[in-house]
């Protein structure tokens, strides 16, 4: 909402308070006031003056010569070249020595050798917003109104010495649509009074009835509808006061009828609309919803499509207008107007609200319908706009208001209990204090107590549809009163220790230890394209395998983000993508995040949300180094990272099965991870197709579901004592079938060694020379001990032979 | 004759102890002249012959010899090891400039750094850590907190919805409203709600279709308006440093009853007035307010006997502030530059 502080200041004495300091107030009390605005952009010297003469410029066919008169004795010579400018016309001129918006300075100057002292302006040359102007004024220069005086200064028959403070109005404060408003919030600001206009009509023409009649169809969507009928108008320019204060608040003026309505609208609050009588059908008015598919071609010539929730103005045969929303073309008020039907209605704010989003069609007055409108402007402003018709249009006002009222409203009462505020605030205000401030709104009361303490009955004016409970009250008083005077205390209550869930201590847990070993945190975006979706294997499987499909978006802002998520992997591999192409090659990221799963094709649950851990490795490990080369990652290096945080996160049973068939990894290096029976996710290498796509190099992957890794996690563990018996240890290398896995292997060792056999770790694996084709040799070292007593040599090798014989007879391996 | 022999003895060992360089050739010194089969030894063997006076004073000299030659080649010694000790020292002398050898680390996503703070300052008042789905039933999303369907204020967040009912939560209230409800009633309610959400918003230095949130809420008896201050100053102080100051401003949130804006002491001039506060020396970071009746009504608790306070900040906006951000989409991108910056644990 934009409010002149000249406009504003003719409905409460704002003397004293600069533009600024209103601003300050205004905000720090609710409304936030975005910009003060200065109506003057930096126009000095600027008078009307009056074109005695024109003549062509001798060497200049676009040029004319003027001859000004400016008020004083000698007349100006001013070289124009605005088209429009002629003998007769008053126009603001630029005296030799005024400044213009954008720093320009008027000089003597010599024109294609001719003498011009000053300059004819434009609004635009005026720093007028000539989007606000009539078209006419738009090209060249402006022409001023004949009744001002030659000589004066333009600037404040321009309204340029106004300011505009521009309010940035909350949902709740459309009350502040309005410049009464605002007067009464202002009014309650500095504890003045408000100057409500005079609402007086002079009713001179014949009664209204029959010529006009009002009934409403759809008692839903209107709740009141009032009209009344002005002969004998004259349509022109409305005067330029008028104009002056449209244009400050950002409407274009058009004539004198539409720009009543409009001015009553921003004063008061209610949006009105005049119809060309002569178009209304026997002057009869029906609102009612509109028929499926019933067309009207609204004032901005657009034919629009209605449908059966739409609220339509119709004369029983046509519609003549959308509503709330906007008029008809048909019934446009024109310069042949000559009666005026005038409307002024209360519609309910959630029809109107549809029907704006429905149509696209935002207007002036659906921006106030749709939130609540004060019932009582319905009358004010009908008044106010009828009396001003008959000032500046000069109609005749028919006797009497035709109207169909279904429904009223009664201020509302709500109680404020002053205990039960300071209880609320924290604080200790007095009865007076509260009762000074209820005054200053306006809000009549009436005060009651006992024992217990006070109590307002508080008759919240209808303007104010904000306020319906004692809190809304409360809040009334603390702002007034000022949220820097409530006092800074803790709460007094049961102390309660503050903690993290497992869960959420555990996630924390996972992000550090990764980091501690050189992973990165990343995050990604929810929302990704369904292409992208599948490009790899979920960690719950695959997606055409399933039953679970990406969830999309009712309307996505974008086809790359119109599903939500159901892998973490893509977006970390876009993620790798983006940096390689900034040349840095080498990524270790992770992120911990949702997917989202659902089976239904249409939502009717919410969805399965999925906590997962991704990681992805690519490039290098340790970058060149004087001491070390470049390690390119590889699975061990990603398998080793996992092995880690299973082991600081106390997950026992891990255990890494092949799998070959995982969408988007490469066949033979993928790895199932299981805790347990139960598998947990997977970890590879991407497929080369895969990486070809992303643009990636060779690139390692992980996914798991935390929930059910955290459900294996072993919180603490009971001590063990420390062994008492000396340990014996014994190599073991074996030559076994080349593609024999190393898994197999060592369980098969460990079932043979016994309880005796503390530990089995792999020290080399070789193959080449020395070692048949097809075959590899694989050693280990074993520690032996028993915790009862000290083992001997006799008694180990024994144990020991026996794990070789297993070894021969279940894999025909050799001892090397 | 003997006399002449271990003076001769003494003369010769100190004249080649003077050429001794090395430890070895010290200890063959030794061997030679004083070992057990050395030459003092042998010509000790001809004392037989010495006659009975004579002996005694052989034998002290020969004492006094062998004492002498040994304190001597102990000096050596001593004088030796020290030089070689320092020249093993200077042998070992290494570029202490060099770079160490690579050990891996890595942090946190900003993000995460500032939720977390924020999380462990709110345990530290006793808060507990709620969280909620991200996709959310429009009822907990909007209904349960006074924003009914056709509501005004369902303008200021546009949402992507998924269904009629279902859609990204706009913010993390719909977990306090579920939090409500699973506590039957019960008092006190302390905690706060950190996640994603989601908003219909072009992406720009400002905006993001996602962001993170963290907002707050307290429920019990008597709980004022000048606590929920006391809560935030206390925030602001651990989070943004002692001298914080924060301003209440009147605002509106359909779920909060007054909603107030919270400011704190611009960061950046510390109240001044610079371009990040634009000269007001105030930083807006927080929405907050009294908990609306309607909302504690429609969770199952008696708005005539228990009021709170509900608070939602930014971890986006905080972290901008906090680490000079200015573009909020350098979040979501990880461009590997920008995360690297983040390395503290
Ligand atoms: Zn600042």
């Amino acid at each position: 909402m934009r409010v002149s502080y000249k406009w504003l200041s003719e409905y409460i004495d704002l003397s004293g308070v600069t533009p600024e300091e209103l601003a300050e107030k205004i905000t720090r009390s609710g409304i936030e006031v975005d910009v003060v605005e200065p109506r003057n952009r930096g126009v000095t010297n600027t008078v009307v003056g009056y074109v005695e003469s024109k003549e062509k410029h001798p060497d200049a066919d676009k040029l004319n010569v003027c001859t000004v008169d400016v008020g004083e004795t000698e007349k100006l010579q001013i070289v124009c070249g605005a088209p429009n400018v002629d003998a007769g016309q008053k126009v603001p001129v630029a005296l030799v020595g005024a400044k213009l918006p954008g720093g320009l300075k008027i000089k003597k100057a010599k024109l294609r050798g001719v003498e011009s002292r000053g300059m004819i302006c434009s609004a635009k040359e005026l720093g007028i917003n000539d989007k606000l102007l009539p078209k006419e004024q738009q090209d060249g220069i402006m022409v001023l109104p004949d009744s001002w005086q030659i000589g004066e200064d333009v600037i404040p028959l321009l309204g340029l010495d106004d300011v505009v403070l521009e309010l940035d109005l909350t949902p709740n404060r459309s009350d502040c649509l309005s410049m009464m408003g605002v007067a009464y919030e202002v009014a309650a600001i500095l504890g003045r009074e408000v100057r409500e206009p005079d609402l007086t009509v002079t009713e001179q023409g014949d009664e209204i009835d029959p010529k006009v009649s009002v009934r409403i169809d759809a008692p839903d969507h209107c709740y009141r509808y009032s009209a009344r009928l002005i002969e004998n108008v004259t349509l022109g320019p409305s005067p330029m006061w008028m104009q002056n204060r449209l244009i400050a608040a950002g409407i274009r003026p058009i004539n004198n009828v539409v720009d009543i309505t409009n001015y009553v609208m921003l004063e008061q609050g209610q949006p009105l609309h005049a119809f060309d009588y002569e178009a209304v059908f026997g002057g009869n008015i029906v609102v009612r919803l509109a028929q499926e598919g019933e067309t009207i071609v609204t004032l901005d010539d657009v034919e629009r499509t209605l449908d059966p929730e739409m609220l339509l103005i119709t004369d029983g045969d046509k519609p003549i207008g959308i509503a709330g929303v906007m008029g008809g073309a048909n019934s446009e008020v024109t310069e042949n107007t000559r009666t005026i039907l005038l409307e002024s209605a209360h519609f309910a704010g959630a029809s109107i609200r549809k029907t704006s989003r429905k149509l696209g069609l935002r207007s002036e007055a659906s921006l106030r319908f749709e939130k609540d409108v004060d019932p009582e402007g319905v009358m004010r402003a009908l008044e106010r706009a009828t009396q001003l018709m008959v000032e500046l249009a000069g109609g005749k006002v028919a006797k009497g208001i035709s109207e169909s009222v279904l429904r009223g409203q009664e201020p509302a009462v709500v109680e404020l209990n002053l205990n039960r505020l300071n209880k609320f605030l924290g604080m200790t205000l007095s009865r007076d204090t509260v009762a000074d401030i209820l005054r200053r709104l306006n809000f009549d009361f009436e005060e009651t107590g006992d024992q217990e303490g006070t109590v307002f009955q508080v008759k919240v004016p209808t303007r104010r549809q904000d306020i319906r409970l004692e809190e809304d009250l409360f809040e009334e008083v603390a702002r007034l009163y000022g949220y820097d005077e409530i006092p800074t205390t803790l709460p007094v209550t049961v102390t309660t220790p503050g903690s993290l869930t497992r869960e959420q201590y555990l996630r924390r847990q996972v992000r550090r230890i990764l980091n501690s070993m050189g992973m990165k945190e990343a995050m990604t975006y929810t929302f990704t394209s369904p292409s992208m979706a599948d490009d790899v294997e979920s960690v719950f499987g695959n997606l055409e395998n399933s039953d679970y499909q990406p969830i999309p978006l009712a309307m996505p802002m974008s086809e790359e983000r119109s599903v939500l998520r159901v892998n973490l992997l893509p977006h970390l591999m876009e993620t790798a993508a983006y940096n390689r192409n900034r040349r840095l090659e080498d990524v270790a990221v992770f992120e911990v995040g949702n997917i989202f799963l659902s089976e239904e094709k249409q939502l009717t649950s919410l969805p399965e949300e999925r906590l997962v851990l991704g990681g992805l490795l690519t490039g290098h490990w340790v970058g060149d180094h004087w001491l070390q080369n470049r390690q390119p990652v590889d699975f061990y290096l990603t398998r080793g990272i996992l092995d880690a945080l299973f082991e600081r996160l106390n997950v026992d049973e891990i255990s890494y099965r092949p799998v070959s068939g995982l969408k988007g990894m490469h066949p033979g290096r993928t790895a199932d991870i299981y805790v347990a029976q139960e598998r947990i996710g997977y970890v590879g290498q991407l497929h080369p197709e895969v990486q070809k796509k992303y643009d990636l190099g060779e690139t390692y992957v992980f996914q798991l579901e935390l929930e059910k890794l955290f459900a294996r996690v072993k919180d603490y563990e009971m001590y063990r004592p420390l062994p008492r018996f000396p340990a014996i240890n014994r190599d073991l290398a074996v030559v076994v079938d080349g593609d024999l896995a190393h898994a197999d292997l060592q369980a098969k060792i460990r079932e043979a060694g016994g309880k005796w056999l503390e530990s089995v770790h792999l020290f080399d694996v070789y193959s080449g020379e020395g070692i048949e084709e097809g075959k590899k040799s694989m050693a280990f070292s074993l520690v032996y001990r028993d915790p009862e007593k000290t083992l001997t040599d006799e008694e180990v090798n024994e144990v020991h032979d026996g794990v070789v014989r297993v070894l021969e007879e279940a894999f025909g391996a050799r001892l090397r | 004759m003997m006399r002449e022999q271990l003076e001769d003895l003494r003369t010769r060992v100190l004249a080649e102890l003077e050429q001794v360089d090395s430890l070895s050739a010290l200890e063959d010194l030794r061997v030679k002249y004083i070992g057990k089969k050395g030459e003092l030894t042998e010509i000790l063997k001809g004392m037989g012959k010495l006659s009975p006076e004579e002996r005694p004073v052989i034998g002290q000299l020969a004492n006094e010899i062998r004492q002498k030659l040994e304190q001597e080649l102990e000096q050596k010694k001593d004088a030796l090891e020290k030089a070689q000790l320092e020249a093993r020292l200077q042998e070992e002398t290494i570029d202490v400039t060099l770079p160490g050898r690579p050990v891996a680390t890595a942090s946190r996503h900003p993000l995460t750094q500032v939720i977390e703070e924020v999380e462990d300052i709110f345990i530290g008042l006793g808060f507990e850590v709620a969280e909620g789905p991200e996709v959310e039933t429009d009822y907990y999303n909007f209904e349960a907190l006074n924003l009914p369907k056709n509501h005004p204020a369902r303008d200021m967040q546009d949402s992507f919805y998924i269904t009629e009912e279902i859609l990204m939560r706009t913010h993390t209230s719909p977990v306090q409203a579920r939090t409500m409800e699973r506590k039957e009633g019960k008092v006190p309610v302390k905690i706060i709600c950190p996640g994603k959400v989601y908003r219909r918003d072009d992406d720009d230095a400002t905006h993001s279709h996602q962001f993170t949130q963290i907002e707050g809420l307290m429920i019990d008896e008597g709980i004022r308006m000048s606590d929920l201050k006391g809560i935030l100053l206390t925030f602001a102080k651990e989070m943004f440093g002692p001298d914080q100051k924060i301003r209440l401003r009147p605002s509106f949130f359909p779920f909060t009853e007054p909603s107030v804006e919270v400011d704190i002491s611009c960061v950046m001039c510390g109240g001044e007035g610079c371009r990040t506060c634009k000269q007001t020396g105030w930083i807006e970071i927080l929405g907050a307010g009294m908990v609306h009746p309607r909302v504690l009504e429609m969770s199952g608790y008696d708005p005539k006997r228990y009021t709170g306070f509900a608070f939602g900040m930014g971890p986006d906006r905080i972290a901008m502030l906090k680490f000079g951000i200015d573009d909020i989409r350098h979040f979501y991108t990880n461009d590997l530059r920008f995360l690297e910056q983040f390395n503290r644990l």
